[in-house]
């Protein structure tokens, strides 16, 4: 069964993962912006993702690049589906990218690209969260191009999504400050940690239930024996690893809660691909019939495995030459 | 009423027309960083570090740029030209691919030790990283050139079923008849804009406190070697890529040349007025058979013209007559600022010229004007097309509302124009520190903003006369 078609689909599912995680905490940290209002303590958070930001971007464009060079007729169908939020999206991720480097070169107090960093971080997550919400509704798709008109993405449901995505960025972001700094700032993430896990928590359970109503084809694999004994563990461990998250918040723990916020990100990302799979546009085509033909996948497999786990290094190496808590006069340049 | 295709083939211009700016400039400084920091590991004089450091600054906003205006493009493909995605997709995603694993990441992994690591990561891997960043702008340009120069000379393929371009020979995809010249003259064209830019600037702050400002200096020497040397291979190449397109794309040609009717010993058109309706020029001011000579490379050479084609398979010569001629102009005037430099090394009066140092201080900006018009000429000149001869423009459209794409196109030009406006702006403020007096100002910038370079600069002027 395994077809270089379902390889791509792991190799896709692992770049959205990657970028949800990677760029998921630095937008987080423009989420929790307004929360901190010390300049040192902006700065600070500031410079904790300023190196490495662009290599977390760049996780997004291979999700596109990946998507349309294995799945091209997915990306032709999604991409327009999705026009609106994905356009936002994109003004929003502008706003941010650019402050990071902006925002050093304005001197007057009120920093208007403080506020652009914000509210571009706050765009982004809430228009990702609502494309994927659509995505998960299912897309009109008539012949080989999408069907459907250009509000289809607004939904309750959607916006719902949305606005999970941004306590769930928030709480990526928090719990990566935790790792990054100490003292007071470490203190407020602490504190603001724990607010957002409990809202992530609820919207977890609420998207959870949710989403079999959207479509019998989600019921019967999360509601029907023997489907259900597959998709069982996912809400137990959640469960477990919710608890240990609290538990990690209040010793005050450095790098746990971290890795548990990404570890339920992990169990939620994989609730999404039992619901979807084989679907690449749910409800209607899968991943056999929209690959591109074998010598596509094959000649880029080819330099995916080349290229991957040099990238792997070199992206480590980045993240340990910044390791360990940021100093505010390291930042330079 | 406006249709919802040319709303999108006006966004797809105006997003990359922007982006490219960026691209032409980070391409050729990343390389200029990378030679400055060698020269400094290398021969130890302060003087390199400062202007590497004083560059640097300037770097890290334009990259950013690039790289939020580049994540725009990526997914412009789908959001506005679906049809066109599907068709392509299984020959031109792979070579984007390749792009974003090859270059991207190289990029963005290095760049924050570029920019922050200098202290943490010791001189020589510091050194490395500078490489990676600069050879990463060179494999975007690669592939990204691969896939554009495949649009305009499709090889290596066939059709299937669906209509999808499937792939049957990767090389012959990949370095396809155009790509090579394709590659080399923007290569050219971006060190060309970058070197022009670190000149102007030199030349500026030689202008300003007029004492013996060795950085300036440096800039200005450095910069006009690249001049000197690249300018004079610009033109050639850019001659054997126009042979090229005559070959595959004649009808592109007839339209840069302002031909209309096909002729024996055709004269080169210098100005004049391209008329698409009547299939002439009016006011044609021409030399006789020089146009024959240049293409063909013979007096007598027959040259096709643009009525040879039906009407709706013709390139907009009113378009790309001018576009050409403005890249050429400014080709040939950076020929002669190149010539003049090494004869004013000749006679030593390179620095204390002030009139020369004035052409050289306004001359900044055009290689970013050559660089669009290129741009404009060749992609104006594949229409109607976007896979050259196979997929027309309008084929190749999304299906999406002429309002939706209204809306995202006025979003994207506001956003663009203040945000890029604003980047522009503080680039221009880094300007206005003496790269002499860089280490005293690294902290407190100057006060007044990027317009006083502008504003200095035109008093300068003033002054002369
Ligand atoms: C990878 C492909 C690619 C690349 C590298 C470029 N283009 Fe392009 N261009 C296209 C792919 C394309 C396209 C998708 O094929 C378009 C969209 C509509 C069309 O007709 O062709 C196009 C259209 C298009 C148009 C409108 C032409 C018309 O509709 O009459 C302009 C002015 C440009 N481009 C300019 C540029 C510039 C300034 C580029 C420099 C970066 C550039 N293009 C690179
Ligand atoms: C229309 C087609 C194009 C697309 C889809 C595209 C896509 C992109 C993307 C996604 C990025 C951001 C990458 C990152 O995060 O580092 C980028 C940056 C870049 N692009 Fe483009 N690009 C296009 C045209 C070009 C052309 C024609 C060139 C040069 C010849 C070019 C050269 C570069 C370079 C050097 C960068 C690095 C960032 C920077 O310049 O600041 N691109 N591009
Ligand atoms: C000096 C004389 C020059 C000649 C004869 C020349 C020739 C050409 C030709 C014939 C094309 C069209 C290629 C096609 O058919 O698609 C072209 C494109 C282009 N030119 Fe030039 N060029 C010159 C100078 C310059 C300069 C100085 C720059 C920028 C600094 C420049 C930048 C470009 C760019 C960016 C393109 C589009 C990309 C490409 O197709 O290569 N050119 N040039």
């Amino acid at each position: 069964m395994i077809s270089i078609e379902l390889i791509w689909a792991v190799i896709l599912a692992f770049a959205i993962f990657a970028y949800i995680v990677l760029d998921g905490f630095d937008l987080g940290i423009g989420i929790i912006y307004p929360f901190l209002t010390k300049k040192v303590d902006r700065d600070m958070a500031m410079n904790s993702v300023a190196p490495i930001w662009d290599g977390n971007e760049t996780w997004l464009i291979l999700g596109g690049g990946g998507l349309f060079a294995a799945f091209p007729l997915a990306y032709s169908i999604i991409l327009p589906a999705l026009y609106a939020p994905l356009t936002a999206m994109l003004i929003g991720l502008i706003l941010r990218g650019v402050a990071f480097e902006f925002r050093w070169k304005s001197k007057s107090k009120k920093n208007i690209w403080d506020q652009a960093f914000i509210l571009g971080s706050i765009i982004a997550t809430l228009m990702q969260g609502i494309a994927l919400g659509a995505f998960i509704q299912g897309i009109d798709v008539e012949g080989r191009a999408y069907a459907g008109g250009w509000w289809d993405w607004l939904s309750p449901f959607s916006v719902f999504v949305g606005f999970s995505l941004i306590s769930g960025y928030a709480l990526l972001g928090s719990t990566w400050l935790i790792m990054k700094t100490e003292g007071d700032l470490k203190q407020l993430a602490i504190k603001l940690s724990k607010k957002f896990a409990t809202i992530m928590l609820f919207a977890i359970f609420i998207v959870s239930v949710w989403t079999p109503l959207l479509n019998p084809e989600y019921f019967i694999k999360w509601f029907s024996w023997p489907f259900m004994l597959y998709a069982l563990p996912v809400p137990l461990l959640v469960f477990l690893t919710s608890i240990t998250l609290f538990y990690a918040l209040k010793k005050q723990h450095n790098i746990k809660p971290f890795l548990m916020t990404v570890f339920l990100f992990l169990l939620s990302f994989i609730g999404f691909l039992i619901s979807i799979f084989p679907h690449i546009v749910p409800p209607s085509i899968d991943i056999w019939g929209a690959a591109s033909p074998e010598k596509s996948l094959k000649f880029l497999l080819v330099g995916v495995v080349i290229f991957l786990p040099v990238i792997l290094i070199y992206t480590s190496y980045t993240y340990w030459v910044f390791r360990g808590k940021v100093k505010l006069d390291d930042f330079q340049h | 009423m406006i249709d919802a295709i040319d709303l999108a083939r006006f966004q797809f211009a105006f997003v990359v027309s922007f982006h490219i700016i960026f691209p032409a400039f980070t391409i050729g400084l990343a390389f200029y960083l990378a030679v400055l920091e060698g020269l400094w590991l290398w021969k130890k004089e302060q003087r390199y570090l400062d202007l590497f450091k004083y560059w640097l600054k300037i770097f890290a906003v334009a990259f950013a740029m690039g790289v939020v205006s580049g994540i725009v493009m990526s997914y412009q493909f789908g959001t506005n030209w679906s049809v066109f995605s599907d068709k392509t997709g299984p020959v031109l995603g792979p070579l984007m691919g390749y792009e974003i694993l090859s270059a991207f990441f190289l990029e963005a992994g290095f760049l924050g030790i570029m920019l922050f690591g200098l202290n943490k990561v010791g001189k020589k891997l510091h050194f490395f990283a500078t490489l990676m960043v600069a050879f990463g702008t060179f494999f975007s340009a690669f592939w990204i050139l691969s896939v554009n120069s495949w649009m305009h000379t499709p090889t290596g393929f066939d059709i299937n079923a669906t209509g999808q371009f499937i792939p049957l020979d990767w090389f012959e995809i990949i370095f396809n008849p155009s790509f090579p010249y394709r590659l080399i003259h923007m290569l050219m064209a971006a060190y060309l804009t970058t070197a022009f830019v670190v000149v102007s600037v030199g030349a500026f702050h030689l202008l300003k406190t007029n004492t013996s400002n060795t950085n300036s200096k440096t800039m200005i020497s450095m910069g006009l070697w690249m001049i000197a040397c690249i300018a004079p291979l610009q033109l050639i190449a850019g001659d054997f890529h126009g042979l090229n397109t005559l070959e595959y794309q004649p009808a592109k040609v007839a339209a840069m040349e302002g031909h209309y009717e096909s002729k024996k010993g055709a004269p080169l058109i210098l100005f004049g007025i391209p008329n698409d309706e009547e299939g002439r020029i009016d006011y044609e001011v021409s030399i006789p058979k020089l146009g024959s000579l240049i293409l063909t490379h013979s007096l007598d050479g027959e040259i096709r013209g643009l009525n040879e084609w039906p009407r709706d398979e013709r390139p907009p010569a009113e378009i790309i007559f001018w576009s050409f001629r403005l890249m050429v102009g400014i080709g040939l005037l950076m020929i002669a600022i190149g010539f003049a430099s090494l004869w004013m090394r000749v006679k030593g009066i390179l620095y204390s010229c002030r009139w020369y140092c004035r052409v050289l201080m306004f001359s900044g900006p055009i290689g970013f004007v050559a660089v669009i018009a290129g741009w404009v000429t060749t992609e104006v000149g594949r229409q109607p097309y976007t896979v050259y001869g196979l997929l027309k423009t309008v084929d190749s459209v999304a299906p999406i509302d002429a309002l939706a794409v209204g809306l995202s196109l006025i979003t994207f030009i506001i956003t663009y124009f203040i945000i890029f406006g604003s980047g522009v702006f503080y680039i221009f403020k880094q300007f206005q520190i003496d790269p002499d007096q860089n280490e005293k100002f690294n902290n407190v910038l100057a006060e007044r903003g990027g317009i006083s370079y502008i504003v200095n600069a035109l008093g300068r002027v003033k002054k002369t006369f």
